[in-house]
């Protein structure tokens, strides 16, 4: 069955567009103490063209909105490196309960056992699945966890008195790696892999000016670095540190620990590999764990226990704060019951059921699409444009997935494969929608022989088609305005 | 495992497939010397109802507004929620959703974007906004880090009276780029010190960053700071820590801010012990290339209908690496949906009225701490919805007794400002009734001499 | 796609038409093609010191940045100054309209270090 169709999708104009001077979508207590003014010219006039609403015609124009999207809920969602995989309802329910959604971050803490005692649990299990001695759950998404890795490491080198500059970064790394290596003051020193980094290419670029080597284990390729061991005893004995991006750890949990491989810092990306929605990009959760030896320059306060009781305590060697409060509570909880509900059998099979389906979907494409590494590879797979004929493209195979009712994979990354198409089912996907899935892919390759028209005019079954990107980079509208 | 599928059928026909004969052998490239050899320490999993029960017990130990009456703000605070908005955002096309990058199937979220960009450009007086930030204070630290760009001079001044929690980010930031970050007192009023400024402004000066209102609850003369940054040829950044008083107060824009960072808990977003929360950030259009964060612009679709994409990408860490403008990525998507839902149901009107109560609540409050004996304002110049309160008896010992009685009487300033050690910072929403801040009154009555 | 063959070239893809003490700068067909639509431009103010080999100015498309380096040193003389309001002329006519910025030049010996365009199209074909 294809389970792509046009279905009934409405159209909806600008919340702006909808406003009619006088109407209203709230009702306010009435006040009950003397109205009060401030001084002469501090007030502004009535904002124009703020929106004038019924609760109606907001919960309309919203439910409408919602209908052009496409969810984990709505379908398959195979999209690589980002592990869109199912969030658990009751998760939702979590961050939502009374005692746990409405205290106040500035509580004291002796007044906030419960929040405090689910971080320290959170940190403490966030610890055991990554072999890493400490964890911050301060910072608010990858990339945010990256930076305050990346700034541990800055001041773990200063104390040392080291003046090292340069990050080794190569070339399977994830987008954000070099600009986050940037804000913490390093150079980025870019190096080539053959899939898999070598022991001999970190050697030839591992001098006494290199402070940190950024890796992604499994790599972005979905290939595990295997020779990372060795390349972590390299880097420690030159004076390194080595850094981990954790978006790939769904590949690992209950198999394997970044900590014991030797790697110093990882982030953790609670909203890929712990099921915490990703809400239309954001808020995510990004805590940062790292060895011992750097355990005092994480970002804080973090959680301490004193017996029975927790509270937040900071340290003189902390980078500081990464934001206003504690980190993205709500979040942290959702990550929290999800890590209840499987327990450490749960989570290996999790890791376990998304290899499977990777490469069950492998095995199914290869023949079909060209896999350009031929390595086993773990949660991910990465196949290319290279054979496709007729002008098509992974663009056009992406728009045409659409169609036929799938989002896309991530396409056109990594860098280093041209045309990528990057395939991460996760666990939480039956054999069933991954056959459909193929089935589509497959059905999509034999079009681009026989009508790269489909290919080329997809999608065309959404409400929106293909949509000028230039234009909007041209002339930008970044706001509505009235005209 | 109720989220994963797989049948012990299918795992068997799946690695017939593939072409393996175990689950095993899918893991063969990592190396043994690597693997973890004992199952992982984790408590056992939990049903779900033995997980809401465990939860229930952990709320249970917490102080909430159903059992104490709060006083507690800066940075945070107790607004009404509309029912409507968590059901919108609870619509799961909005919150299973990655980030819009494929935009024929993510105008729902384009959409709510472009409309997110254009009330906070509204409500701040801007000419551009972006998709948001983690939250006001790392909004704050990129705003000085933009200022830098546009600048290319290398030092920030900071008022002391912006929320310390922000400066502290600020700093974290600052940290390895090779930035000074100097602080500017503030005044007997309570506003930033606009002496001190003059005499720290030079021409390396790249921003001067204040907040409106600022971390005692007092209206800056955003002006005067404007046209002091300016003359020095440095940005004005205005962070706005309580986004209700711009219902009321003149906007940053108007007065002549460069920049402005935000928090947007206020609207719609539970306190949620500090986050999810969402900053929101806003500039000139002469200086959109400079900003960090995803913007959504408006375009045309293949059949001339009209649709949204993420823009102005080049800016972005996925493109221009090492020289992006900010490494953000994943921002706070969904608590900008949540922000745009509240303020469409607030509306014109709303936000407004509810920005009166917020400042008469705060204004009752005040003049009724104020009659307290022992309890003096220290500061003279006008607040929205906070206001520090100095007492006779020491702050940590006060607070002791009122919480005895069940009310969260404020946060002490002692830590943050040893000058005002024996002060501490009041916090008054609409949420309050009259009663409750009677009842402040009378506890701090009996308790603060 | 073309290359003048009255024009000077760099590995980085710039053109270079030289006109007595001046040269003209732009990005070769070559270059404009490989970015796609460009929707933007940035160029440096007259008066402006530029130092063969390093960047001058930017150009962008919808998913590319790319540095475009000074193929001499020298002084800015002139800028276009429609590009920036016109950006798409750098696809349409990247050896006409499409020119960024005239360099007096401070050392002509520098224009030998720079290719003729056979070589040009054997760099572009060795490196592609």
């Amino acid at each position: 069955m294809i389970v792509g169709t046009s279905g009934l999708v409405l159209n909806e104009k600008l919340l702006f567009e909808h406003s009619d001077a006088g109407r209203k979508g709230y009702s306010l207590t009435p006040l009950d103490v003397p109205a009060a003014d401030l001084p002469d010219g501090l007030c502004r006039e009535e904002i124009a063209g703020f929106p004038e609403l019924s609760e109606v015609d907001v919960v309309r124009h919203f439910t409408r909105l919602s209908t052009w999207n496409y969810g984990v809920d709505s379908g398959f969602y195979p999209l690589g490196s980002c592990t869109m995989k199912y969030n658990p309802k009751v998760n939702e329910l979590a961050a939502r309960l009374p005692g746990l959604a409405d205290v106040h971050p500035a509580t004291p803490d002796h007044l906030a056992q419960g929040t405090l005692a689910m971080m320290y649990e959170l940190q403490t299990m966030l610890a055991e699945i990554s072999g890493f001695a400490a964890v911050s759950v301060q910072p608010a998404a990858g990339a945010h966890g990256e930076l305050a890795g990346m700034l541990t490491v800055r001041a773990w080198h200063e104390a040392q008195g080291s003046k090292r500059r340069k990050v080794l970064i190569p070339d399977t790394a994830h987008g954000t790696n070099p600009a986050t290596a940037a804000l913490a003051g390093y150079e980025v020193v870019p190096i080539a892999s053959e899939g898999v980094l070598t022991l001999e290419e970190v050697e030839a670029h591992m001098t006494d000016e290199v402070a940190a080597l950024m890796v992604t284990n499994p790599n972005t390729l979905g290939l595990f670095e295997t020779n990372i061991a060795a390349i972590c005893e390299l880097v420690h004995a030159r004076g390194g540190l080595v850094y981990c991006d954790g978006a790939n750890l769904n590949a690992l949990l209950g198999i394997a620990r970044p900590g014991d491989m030797g790697i110093d810092v990882m982030h953790f990306n609670l909203h890929k590999t712990f099921a915490t929605p990703h809400g239309g990009g954001g808020p995510g959760s990004g805590p940062v764990g790292v060895s011992a030896a750097l355990a005092p320059f994480l970002p804080g306060p973090r959680v301490v226990r004193d017996g029975e009781a927790f509270r937040f305590v900071g340290t003189q060697e902390s980078v500081g704060r990464m934001l206003a409060f504690h980190g993205n509570f709500g979040i942290m909880l959702r990550a929290f019951a999800y890590i209840r509900s499987m327990g450490a059998a749960g989570l290996k099979h999790a890791t376990e059921m998304a290899v499977l389906n990777a490469n069950y979907v492998r095995a199914r494409l290869e023949g079909g699409y060209h896999l350009p590494y031929a390595t086993r590879s773990l949660h991910e797979v990465v196949f290319s444009d290279r054979d496709l004929p007729n002008d098509c493209h992974t663009l056009d195979v992406a728009k045409r997935l659409i169609d036929y009712g799938y989002h896309p994979p991530t396409i056109y990354f990594p860098l280093v494969v041209k045309g990528a198409i990057m395939i991460e089912p996760t666990e939480t996907e039956s054999q069933e929608t991954l056959d459909e899935f193929c089935d589509a892919m497959l059905a999509i390759a034999k079009e681009a022989e026989m009508s790269p028209d489909l290919l080329h005019a997809a999608p065309v079954r959404t409400r929106t088609r293909r949509l000028d990107e230039t234009a909007a980079a041209r002339q930008p509208r970044l706001r509505w305005e009235e005209r | 495992m109720r989220y994963i599928p797989h049948t012990s059928g299918d795992v068997a026909q799946m690695l017939g497939r593939i072409g393996v004969g175990s689950l095993e052998e899918l893991f063969v490239e990592i190396p043994a010397s690597v693997r973890l050899k004992r199952p992982l320490d984790l408590p056992p999993a939990l049903a779900e109802g033995e997980l809401l029960r465990e939860l229930k017990v952990l709320a249970g130990r917490n102080a909430t507004p159903e059992n104490h009456i709060s006083f507690l703000g800066g940075g945070a605070y107790q607004h009404f929620i509309p029912a409507a908005v968590d059901q919108l955002i609870s619509r799961s096309e909005f919150y299973t959703a990655y980030t819009p990058y494929q935009p024929e199937i993510s105008q729902g979220t384009l959409q709510a974007i472009f409309e997110f960009q254009t009330l906070v450009c509204q409500l701040t007086g801007m000419e551009v906004a972006n998709a948001s930030m983690y939250d006001g204070a790392s909004a704050c630290a990129e705003a000085a880090l933009m200022a830098v760009r546009l600048t290319r001079r290398r030092k920030l001044l900071v008022s002391r009276a912006l929320n310390p929690r922000w400066r502290a980010v600020i700093t974290t930031y600052c940290r390895y780029v090779d930035l000074d970050v100097v602080e500017v007192g503030f005044a007997a009023d309570g506003r930033t010190d606009l002496d001190d400024l003059g005499a720290k402004l030079d021409g390396q000066t790249a921003a001067v960053i204040a907040g409106y209102p600022n971390y005692f609850g007092v209206v800056e003369d955003l002006a005067a700071l404007a046209r002091l940054a300016q003359g020095a040829g440095a940005k004005l950044v205005a962070g706005v820590a309580e986004g209700v008083a711009l219902g009321l107060l003149k906007s940053p824009g108007e007065l002549g801010a460069d920049i402005v960072a935000g928090e947007g808990q206020s609207f719609g977003i539970p306190v949620s012990f500090g986050g999810p929360y969402v900053g929101f950030f806003a500039a000139r259009m002469k200086d959109v290339r400079a900003m960090p964060g995803r913007l959504v612009g408006e375009t045309l679709d293949r059949d001339g209908k009209r649709g949204f994409v993420l823009t102005l990408a080049t800016r972005e860490q996925h493109i221009r690496r090492e020289k992006a403008t900010s490494n953000i990525c994943s921002n706070q998507g969904l608590c900008a949906l949540t922000a745009t839902v509240f303020l469409s149901l607030l509306g014109k009107q709303g936000l407004r009225e509810l920005a009166q109560q917020n400042l008469a609540k705060a204004a009752y409050a005040k003049a009724q701490l104020g009659g307290v004996e022992g309890v003096t304002l220290p500061f003279a110049a006008p607040v929205f919805n906070e206001f520090v309160v100095r007492t006779a008896r020491p702050v940590k010992d006060l607070l002791a007794v009122l919480e005895q009685q069940g009310i969260l009487g404020g946060i002490p300033l002692g830590t943050d400002y040893p000058e005002l050690a024996d002060a501490f910072l009041v916090c008054v929403t609409e949420q309050h009734r009259r009663n409750d801040i009677d009842v402040l009154a009378q506890a701090l009555a009996g308790g603060a001499a | 796609m073309e290359f003048p063959e009255e024009f000077k070239y760099t590995e980085e893809h710039e053109w270079v038409q030289v006109e007595g003490d001046l040269v003209i700068v732009g990005i070769t067909d070559f270059a404009q093609d490989a970015l796609g639509d460009v929707v933007f431009v940035e160029l440096p103010e007259v008066g402006t010191e530029v130092t063969a080999g390093k960047a001058f100015g930017v150009v962008e498309s919808v998913k590319a940045v790319s540095d475009v380096y000074a193929p001499v040193s020298g002084t800015v003389e002139e800028i276009n100054e429609e590009l920036p309001d016109a950006p798409e002329v750098i696809n349409t006519s990247p050896y006409g309209d499409g020119w960024m910025i005239k360099i007096r030049i401070s050392d002509p010996t520098e224009l030998e270090e720079l290719m003729d365009a056979t070589e040009y199209q054997a760099h572009i074909a060795e490196e592609h």
